[in-house]
């Protein structure tokens, strides 16, 4: 059956169609999209969760692999880092069930923190690593790297990148589905990691690597095509880009889709005859490292160049024009085009949307500190985009969870300044707790606001254990943030609705006030998973033109007109805040009924 | 035959399903086409394009710069931001109505849609203006923008596209009780490229 699918549902049927058993991850781009497919083709013999984390996604689908199931672990590439733990262990332990560890990097980036390179993760675990360079390709890998983790008894990364995991391709699909009956857990010593079986892994390991890359060297999607002294080595979508530069050329051209163990057999094979290469990736120069390393190793008289020679460039993400601009140089094809030149354009940074309830969090906080040293530790998620003016309110952003830690190492060097953190819903459930636990137990001096949409909103609204609902469709026992706040020794707690202003400043003036670890619990539903209550306009007789409005909280629905300020009717959401901050009175709301 | 379009607008106003319209309709006679998509922060009210491209021999989910047959602004600076990827005699079908983002609301930079605008008119040879504001206030929504713009690009024929084969897609992608509206938001869109003259070929 043909079908229309973005790289990340791809992946997801071609689990499903291997036999999957076990899906579990945590939301992050550009990997979200794998899970959901799962769940919504879902015909209620695969179990999924969105797990709490990274961490214990992994361990959750170690325990089903161990019984025997195919097992799926979805995350984006800083989420690998949460998980290393379980997964450097997991690799001198093994799995019995099929175990495939999605880690999906964004060269750019385009929405991470890093650019970090998911096969170097692969080399220092030794653990294979597929890496697929087309959408209709990580269909067909999936089930690959489902087989051949059974075959070996190894987990296998598998490595999209952003412009795989959200490219849509048409693609066949198969009807069928492979079953896979879990056999179930058989008591073994082998499931239990001591340092002396560590040891004998560890010379398995590396007994088994190379005779892995050997195999790999026939692996269908590693491929050596073209002809010519002159060869370009690549791998991931860096592959679709060389073919569309290189139009008609036929250059002999190297596709390395398992970077890890290396296919050294197919490398000689095309290293053969070739004067110079040229190594074409993304992030880091993996492949090129493993040239030069193998040009050394069997004395062969190639150049290799790419990243580390200076041809190609050292970040960002490659495109078309990128290819063509080093193949221009390195082959004589035709450079690209120049672009035009174009007019100045407004600059239209990511906002938070109107309407959000961190916005009237932020000002709040604000507000009630107006004056007073104070810092702000913020975290990942939508709430980052505080930091833009005018709230200008994230002081510092580093990893999930970092906020409440980094807020009291601050705390510690400065006592005399307020320190808050805040931290999302989500991101409090996945690493914020123990944050908070380290701060009372210390007995740091922090206010903690936790910005409480009901959803994980950043990476599309998944549900997390606040939310009362699974990935399986069932209503469950929403975990409570204030108990769990109360329940650790936070004295000062309380909930307020951030839109309700004077109440939310004053909730934040008492929470600051009180010596030791408080919290505030901004709660009020993420736009995106609400109904708007009410719309607001502007009486321009009444709006004196001030730009308050502007100015204080930079909601995307207020611009000015003619001297007044106006309200975009598609994108007011109703939520009052304006209205609460015009010294005028000239935001008028209509409540629907 | 290669058809490569690209769809450029402000988070939150529907390109990316506009974009999935034109593959459905494409796949459904029989073509292949491939998409790449914004998703992720920058769809929070920056800037999203999607790039649609139809046809056999394509490799890069992106579509190269001096490449694209037509450009769908869903608003005029996004539209102008995304004219290095147009080909020579390509067509740019744009919303009038400009979005000013926050940044220069604030005063940090100054933006005028109607500058942008003009400037479309004096550098692309085959532009359709569509009064979006218009056609959502006809069809009392504010979320067909984007099927309206579609409607005109059907209609300048630069997709290959009928507007029978949109309308399926329509069908075939969007919720049923927003079919009727969608359809009637395609035949307006349609309407405003039929009355467009071109300014200079």
């Amino acid at each position: 059956m043909k079908k229309f699918l973005m790289g990340n549902e791809a992946i997801a049927m071609g689990a499903i169609h291997a036999g999957v058993n076990l899906v579990c991850g945590y939301p992050g781009t550009p990997s979200t999209e794998i899970l959901e497919t799962v769940a919504k083709n879902n015909d209620g013999s695969i179990y999924v969760e969105w797990s709490v984390n990274e961490k214990a996604a992994m361990e959750v689908a170690a325990g089903a692999s161990y019984s025997g199931a195919r097992t799926l672990v979805t995350m984006k590439q800083v989420g690998l880092n949460v998980a290393s733990d379980p997964l450097m262990s997991l690799a001198y332990v093994g799995v019995k069930g099929g175990m495939v560890i999605v880690s999906a990097d964004d060269p750019g980036p385009i929405s991470s923190q890093t650019e970090q390179d998911t096969r170097h993760f692969a080399q220092f675990a030794k653990l294979p690593v597929f890496d697929p360079s087309s959408p209709e390709e990580a269909y067909a890998m999936i089930g690959d790297a489902f087989a051949f983790s059974e075959e070996y008894g190894t987990p296998v990364l598998f490595r999209p990148t952003t412009r795989v995991c959200h490219g849509c391709a048409s693609m066949e699909i198969a009807d069928t589905k492979n079953v896979h009956k879990p056999e179930g857990f058989i008591k073994d010593a082998k499931w239990t990691i001591f340092p002396r079986l560590s040891y004998q892994n560890h010379i398995k390991i590396e007994k088994r690597n190379p005779i892995l890359g050997e195999k790999l060297s026939s692996y269908r999607f590693n491929t050596v095509t073209g002809s010519g002294t002159k060869g370009i080595a690549t791998g991931g979508i860096s592959y679709e880009y060389i073919k569309e530069a290189l139009g008609g050329c036929n250059a002999k051209l190297m596709k390395v889709s398992t970077p890890h163990p290396f296919p050294e057999k197919l490398a000689l094979e095309f290293l053969r005859g070739l004067t110079e290469v040229m190594v074409i990736e993304e992030l880091d120069p993996v492949i090129e490292r493993e040239l030069i390393f193998l040009c050394g190793k069997h004395h062969l008289n190639v150049t290799i160049r790419g990243k580390l020679s200076g041809d190609v460039m050292q970040a960002g993400e490659n495109t078309v024009e990128s290819v063509k601009s080093v193949l221009n140089g390195y082959l004589g094809l035709p450079a690209p085009e120049k672009s035009r030149f174009l007019p100045p354009l407004p600059v239209r940074p990511p906002v938070l949307c109107a309407g959000c309830p961190h916005r009237a969090s932020f000002y709040a906080v604000k507000q009630a500190m107006k004056g007073q040293k104070a810092v702000f530790a913020g975290d990942i998620g939508c709430y980052t985009l505080g930091n833009a003016m005018p709230l200008d309110m994230v002081d510092t952003c580093l990893c999930m969870g970092a906020d409440v830690t980094i807020a009291q190492g601050m705390q510690h060097i400065e006592p005399d300044v307020k320190h808050f953190s805040f931290i999302g819903d989500s991101t409090f459930f996945a690493s914020g707790i123990t944050g908070v636990v380290n701060a009372v137990y210390n007995e740091s001096d922090i206010t903690l606001i936790v910005l409480d949409n009901s959803t994980t909103a950043m990476t599309g609204h998944q549900p997390h254990p606040g939310t009362g609902r699974t990935m399986m469709g069932n209503i469950t026992e929403k975990v409570s943030i204030p108990a769990i706040l109360t329940a650790v020794g936070v004295k000062e707690v309380s909930v307020v609705n951030p839109f309700h202003l004077t109440e939310a400043i004053e909730a934040v003036k008492k929470a600051a006030a009180h010596k030791g670890v408080s919290a505030v619990i901004f709660r009020s539903p993420c736009i995106a998973v609400s109904k708007p209550v009410a719309s607001y306009q502007v009486d321009s007789g009444t709006c004196a033109g001030c730009k308050k409005c502007i100015k204080e909280i930079g909601c995307p629905a207020i611009s000015m007109d003619s001297g007044k300020a106006l309200i975009e009717p598609s994108l007011c959401f109703g939520c009052s805040l304006c209205a609460q901050v015009c010294p005028c009175g000239a935001m008028k709301g209509v409540r629907y009924s | 035959m290669t058809v490569n379009c690209i769809l450029s607008g402000v988070g939150g106003q529907g390109t990316v399903l506009a974009s999935k319209l034109i593959a459905q309709a494409a796949m459904d006679k029989g073509q292949n086409a491939r998409t790449a998509e914004t998703i992720g922060m920058a769809q929070r009210g920056g800037c999203v394009v999607s790039h649609v491209r139809i046809g056999d021999e394509i490799h890069s989910p992106m579509i190269p710069k001096h490449s694209a047959d037509v450009i769908i602004g869903f608003e005029p600076a996004e539209a102008v931001r995304c004219l290095p990827y147009l080909k020579k005699g390509g067509v740019v079908v744009v919303s009038r109505k400009a979005i000013p983002p926050v940044t220069s609301s604030l005063g940090n930079s100054s933006y005028n849609g109607s500058e942008m605008i003009a400037y479309l008119q004096k550098e692309v040879a085959r532009l359709i203006v569509v009064d979006g504001e218009k056609i959502s206030k006809d069809c009392s929504s504010a979320k067909v923008l984007n099927v309206a713009l579609l409607g005109a690009a059907c209609a300048s024929g630069i997709l290959g596209l009928s507007m029978d084969e949109l309308k399926n897609a329509i069908s075939k992608r969007v919720k049923p009780q927003f079919i009727e509206i969608n359809s009637k938001a395609l035949e307006k869109g349609a309407l405003a490229a039929k009355m467009t003259v071109p300014h200079h070929t």
